[in-house]
């Protein structure tokens, strides 16, 4: 088993993650998203789950992406802050 | 989102066009692939709805919806699961269980369920490409 590959996409997945977490630009976290979505896919080819990898990168990163941004085109763009 | 969203762009509408057939093509292998290799009812689903959503986006919405019309997903949506009751009874009719594919019903188990299979993805797949398309028809406006 070959673990630098494994690690390297599980570090920039954490990575991602938090950046879609405190982006306040809810655009730019949802294409972060799409991008963790992405790598969420490999990361499941690399773990010998092609089926779970391909629904990963065809629901994840392909359909809920795009309703993501039709339902930001609908309300806000920004979030707002929390009291 | 009546419009289309990069407008009259040649490069963007031509490439889409050309691209979309061939996206429906690769959701259809991995329709008809589904039970020897990764991929299945739902992954094609979803790829061949990807297609009308990628020409909703290059072409417009009234564009893709002239395509893809609603008298057609309504009948679509519903036929998906009649497919797969009417195979699950199917089987219990031929002296099995619910859905026990390995029956011999005038071929050999094996031949019989790879059939049913093959029938039983085709009906998730028709399911999911209808309501994906659905839901992203009505998200998107009108």
């Amino acid at each position: 088993m070959i673990w630098g590959p494994d690690i390297f996409i599980l570090a920039i997945l954490v990575v991602l993650a938090i950046a879609a977490v405190i982006s306040r630009d809810l655009l730019v976290a949802t294409v972060i998203f799409s991008g963790y979505s992405l790598l969420m896919a490999v990361a499941y080819v690399q773990l010998n789950s092609p089926d779970v990898g391909f629904t990963e990168a065809a629901v994840g990163a392909g359909v809920t992406t795009v309703l993501f941004i039709l339902t930001i085109a609908r309300t806000a763009r920004m979030e707002e802050d929390g009291s | 989102m009546s419009e289309s969203l990069f407008g009259e762009d040649v490069i963007v509408r031509t490439i889409a066009r050309l691209v979309a057939p061939f996206i429906q093509l690769f959701g259809l292998y991995v329709l008809m692939h589904g039970h020897v290799s990764p991929g299945g009812g739902f992954q094609a689903g979803v790829i061949i709805a990807s297609s009308f959503i990628l020409l909703a986006l290059a072409l417009g919405l009234p564009e893709s919806k002239e395509r893809f019309k609603k008298t057609i997903r309504l009948p679509m949506e519903s036929s998906g699961p009649l497919i797969f009751a009417l195979i699950g009874v199917t089987c219990i009719l031929a002296g099995g269980y619910y859905l026990q594919y390995g029956i011999a019903f005038l071929f050999p188990p094996a031949v019989v369920s790879a059939i049913l299979i093959s029938a039983v993805e085709i009906g998730i797949g028709i399911t999911v490409l209808a309501m994906i398309v659905t839901i992203f028809y009505a998200m998107a406006g009108d």
